[in-house]
């Protein structure tokens, strides 16, 4: 093998996006000291235009799809999807906690550089293609994460959300990285295809358990990240602690991120295996469904209720995981993509009403919005219908397609009590719009602020998606179609 | 292709946004607004009826495009003899129950136009869509409007009735969109027509485990909304709690779409199990109609006993449809137009009741007939036809249906005939502990008689009270034809089973029967 001093051209384009988020990352680091305080939004700006430019960079990637250093990256449609999922979430952020960082008076430029990195993580590990290079990614978004969930300095449950979420996610990434060290023990390989094709071949030396306990240990390392039972006591603390921006961010980017992973290591690498693991991950998606719509019934903390809601969500998406077929993964992306809209949206509404210090975030306080705020009452209550999955909403035909795909891979029960919990939700998604359309209104409500132009924008795109996906799917449907494929059998 | 029936449908959406786009505080405006349009898409529709075959079985003014691509889901809709009245219900309906709205409602005006706009939406939607999905769409989101109406201009336990309402329709249709996703997956399509014809051609066969699954997942949905005993708690709630309007566009349009589509889906879809468990549903539906005939008996609140009424005549209707023969069938369709006339504009009345004093418990009126002698008059007209006096609506439905049930099960059809009498018990001593007797003394308020936009409501409901009774010739064409469909579909399983056992059996009792109705009818009414 020639050694190559020098990355190819073909291969530095595929990591182009990257590499621009890094460099603005970086420059935003080294000019934040030398910006005077009240021009830091300007950093966002920079982080703005960098997250905007490789949106169409990785489109341009996409134009030649293959490997990248010696496999290590795989730059797929895939990839591509979830680049582009978490780009747009990224931006969504920036547009979001601009306003909010103003609000709180804690601007500084840290803010985006963190974001643009946690999106570096996550842009990695949507294309890795390398249990290392997963971790590398995993680690990259998780520790950006922890210190945007801990931004607020001062305030004591900004503390607590990232010390809780550090804590845990460090247990849970050394899980997964024992899960590794374990698979790399019996296959001699971290490359996911050359896993694959040892564990095809049949030529193990170890007991197949070992295999089993490493695939076991990595599910534990992304149940943590997507908030599945019982790994997701983190995710109601850190949602209600965490910046309201930061939270509508972790619910969506770094979980479909996640679930990229999970869904490109176990239909890739433990596909043989699959018959073993499809129990693990139905009976997870159970329980998670189960623990977060009980959960959510009963909470009183509007950001804490979207938490538990978003842990049913990924009980959802589990189940079409558990499908381990392409339509299965197909559904999964689609339904990352309308969740991520209509939680952001959803998160962008609270984060405007929180006002200064979040001292507005009990659900009681919503009451009586629609009599002074009918337009953002009417977008609260329209992402949470898509949130119950009210048909011409993305989170409908989200739904619908997941369970389309539990249908087809004859999972009968998973998929009827997947839809009693989807009536199940509907109370404590209903329960606010009951609070905002039919009761007085409350203090809160009748001094809400009017909406600044940066939230009117994440709701405008937010809602404008989430229509456009539950009346016209067919555009992404197609997309995600052609790029649920994850294990061609040829690799160059 | 656009035909008539996209116009139909589509009207009200765009007239929704058009009254979205009407700033709020010109509330007459919308108000005044939305009756004239709501009585355009009337006429309109009524072109429908016009251009309608009467004497052709299948969809009409049919007109699709293809949705989504993958999965495989169409825009497809289309009318047949069973849809096409119920559509034309739904566009009567919606005009009179804005019209009753103009004093009872008096804030939000806006968004509760734009909510009756929706929901008349909706239900044009689910009486017209072929493809399931686009069924199932409709179907949830008709709950939505009616949700809000209540929720907002209802009084009382409002928000309880509201939240009830919905969850208790969503739980039952949940189970429902899997059954439709496991048709799915075995045909391969959504379009109804599809499915139908791989069903009756054999290629798409179930086990009988698969096909009583499938139906039940189907019936529980659509009991869930008729609402038939022992489901039928959300519905007392919803109607007390309504405002008048929501109660009108409840009782004669919402609860239709459940009738509807036990005639629609269940039958042809799944005749081996319908015919397995019709004497079960049958029973309890004669439960039901008893059940509610007591507890009607038993209201001390108008609203309340006009409700458990509609348990009690659903009950009768669901009795009709599973009976299985060509007259309960014509019978039960019938009847959900003329308990969507008589129930609505009873409706109608306790909404004019409270309009006049703020009460709705019985012991507070009295003597009514004195001070609002042609209200009295009107509202005894109605309480008459919802009791099935001949030459009424009902009565003809009703006829039907019992005729229909007591081929069935002799036994079963004789108690169901007991809610005629139990009918006639409860609404004739409503009428006459609230308009007869001493005059309840109210000094505040002098009891007014009908006003003149009160008489424009009404008059409609009373000629087509009269129009349903008497000439049912102009109504009963399609819908036997219809029906005869249907019984097709459910007795051409049967013929096969039971050729295998023992050949001539069947075919003597269905054939005078699609004969007959058409024309059975009107001979009935002339003999008496």
């Amino acid at each position: 093998m020639p050694v190559n001093f020098f990355p190819t051209t073909a291969e530095l384009v595929r990591v182009l996006p990257e590499m621009i988020l890094v460099i603005m990352g970086t420059l935003i680091m080294a000019l934040e000291p030398l910006a005077p305080s009240y021009r830091q939004s300007f950093l966002g700006t920079f982080s703005m235009v960098a997250l905007i430019a490789a949106i169409p960079l990785s489109l341009l990637t996409f134009a030649d799809p293959g490997p990248a250093f010696g496999g290590m990256l795989l730059i797929d449609g895939f990839a591509t999807f979830f680049r582009l999922l978490v780009l747009i979430v990224g931006v969504l952020t920036i547009i979001l906690g601009r306003p909010y960082l103003e609000r709180e008076k804690v601007e500084s430029g840290e803010f985006y550089a963190l974001v643009l990195f946690s999106i570096v993580g996550q842009c990695l590990m949507v294309s890795a293609n390398e249990l290392v290079m997963i971790f590398i990614g995993l680690e990259i978004s998780s520790i950006s994460s922890y210190v945007l969930a801990g931004y607020l300095r001062k305030d004591t449950r900004n503390n607590e959300a990232a010390l809780k979420y550090f804590m845990l996610g460090s247990f849970a990434t050394a899980f997964f990285l024992y899960g590794i060290a374990m698979v790399y023990g019996a296959t001699g390989s971290t490359n996911l295809f050359d896993i694959r094709q040892v564990l095809m071949s049949g030529e193990l030396t170890t007991p197949d358990r070992l295999i089993f306990l490493a695939a076991a240990l990595m599910f534990v390392g992304f149940a943590f990240k997507v908030s599945a039972a019982p790994f997701h006591v983190w995710t109601p603390d850190v949602y209600q602690g965490a910046p309201t921006p930061v939270a509508a961010f972790l619910s969506a980017a770094p979980k479909a991120a996640a679930f990229a992973v999970l869904l490109r290591v176990f239909l890739t690498t433990f596909m043989p295996f699959s018959r073993q693991w499809e129990p693990l991950i139905w009976v997870t998606a159970l329980v998670t469904m189960f623990i977060g719509n009980f959960a959510a019934l009963v909470q009183e903390n509007i950001k804490r209720m979207l938490a538990y809601s978003s842990i049913a969500h990924a009980g959802y998406v589990l189940i079409a995981v558990a499908t381990h077929s392409e339509i299965g993964t197909a559904a999964a992306m689609f339904y990352l993509a309308a969740y991520a809209f209509m939680n952001v949206g959803a998160f962008a509404v609270v984060s405007h009403f929180a006002r200064k210090g979040e001292t507005t975030v009990e659900i009681k306080d919503f009451a009586g919005l629609a009599n002074h705020q009918p337009f953002t009452a009417a977008m609260l209550a329209f992402f949470l219908f898509s949130l119950i999955g009210i048909p011409l909403t993305g989170g409908f035909f989200g739904k619908f397609y997941v369970f389309k795909a539990a249908i087809d891979s004859q999972f009968y029960w998973l998929t009827a009590l997947g839809l009693v919990n989807s009536a199940l939700a509907a109370y404590y998604y209903l329960r606010i719009v009951v609070l905002m359309y039919m009761y007085d209104a409350s203090e809160a409500s009748q001094n809400m602020p009017p909406l600044d132009l940066g939230v009117k924008t994440v709701l405008g795109v937010c809602g404008a998606c989430t229509v456009f996906l539950g009346v016209f799917p067919t555009a992404l449907l197609t997309l995600v179609n052609n790029w649920a494929i994850l294990h061609p059998t040829t690799l160059p | 292709m656009t035909t008539l029936l996209d116009v139909v449908l589509f009207l009200p959406i765009g007239l929704f946004l058009l009254v979205l786009l009407i700033p709020r505080e010109m509330g007459e405006t919308i108000r005044i607004f939305s009756t004239v349009v709501s009585i355009i898409v009337f006429l309109v529709s009524l072109g429908l009826v016009a251009n309608f075959d009467h004497s052709q079985a299948g969809y009409q003014f049919v007109s699709q495009f293809q949705w989504v691509k993958d999965p495989n889901i169409q825009y497809k809709i289309g009318i047949d003899g069973l849809s096409l009245w119920l559509v034309v219900l739904t566009t009567f309906v919606t005009p009179i129950a804005i019209m009753i709205s103009w004093k009872g409602i008096d804030f939000r005006l806006k968004e509760f136009h734009a909510y009756i706009l929706l929901l008349e939406f909706c239900l044009i939607g689910i009486f017209v869509s072929i493809d399931l999905f686009q069924y199932y769409v409709f179907w949830e989101l008709a709950l939505l409007p009616l949700y809000f109406m209540i929720g907002i201009w209802g009084h009382g336990r409002n928000i309880y009735s509201a939240v009830k309402f919905f969850l208790y329709t969503l739980s039952g249709s949940a189970m429902m969109l899997a059954a439709i996703l496991y048709l799915y997956s075995r045909a391969g399509s959504f379009d109804y027509e599809v499915l139908l014809a791989q069903i009756s051609s054999g290629a798409l066969r179930f086990t009988s485990l698969e096909e009583s699954l499938l139906f039940w997942a189907f019936f529980i949905a659509f009991a869930v909304k008729t609402p038939l005993f022992p489901v039928h708690t959300w519905l007392p709630d919803a109607h007390v709690d309504a405002p008048t309007a929501g109660s009108v566009d409840l009782a004669a349009l919402m609860l239709k779409v459940g009738t509807y589509s036990m005639i629609r889906f269940c039958l042809p879809l799944f005749p081996n199990a319908a015919r397995e468990f019709a004497p079960l549903i049958l029973t309890i539906s004669v439960i039901g109609i008893i059940y509610g005939a007591l507890i009607s008996l038993a209201q001390p609140n108008i609203k309340k006993l006009v409700a458990y009424s509609s348990v009690s005549h659903m009950g009768v209707i669901v009795a009709g449809i599973f009976s299985l023969t060509q007259q309960g069938l014509d019978g039960a369709v019938y009847l959900m137009l003329a308990h969507g006339i008589s129930t609505g504009a009873l409706f109608i009345f306790v909404g004019f009741l409270t309009d006049r004093k703020d009460s709705l418990e019985i012991k507070d009126w009295g003597g009514l007939v004195h001070s609002a002698p042609a209200l009295s008059a009107v509202f005894m007209l109605f309480v008459l036809a919802s009791v099935g006096l001949p030459l009424m609506a009902n009565f003809v439905g009703e006829f039907l249906v019992l005729q229909g049930t007591i081929q069935a099960n002799f036994v079963l059809g004789v108690l169901a005939a007991s809610s005629l009498v139990l009918s006639a018990c409860y609404m004739l001593w409503l009428f006459s502990r609230v308009f007869y007797g001493e005059r309840n003394a109210d000094p505040n308020k002098e009891i007014y008689d009908m006003q003149p936009r009160e008489w424009g409501a009404m008059l409609p409901m009373v000629f087509v009270l009269l129009w349903l009774g008497t000439y049912s010739h102009s109504f009963m064409p399609a819908i036997s034809v219809a029906n005869a469909g249907v019984m097709k579909h459910v007795s051409a399983q049967a013929e096969m089973q039971v050729r295998r056992s023992e050949p001539p059996l069947t075919p003597g009792v269905i054939v005078p029967v699609i004969a007959g109705p058409a024309n059975a009818a009107p001979e009935v009414l002339g003999a008496r």
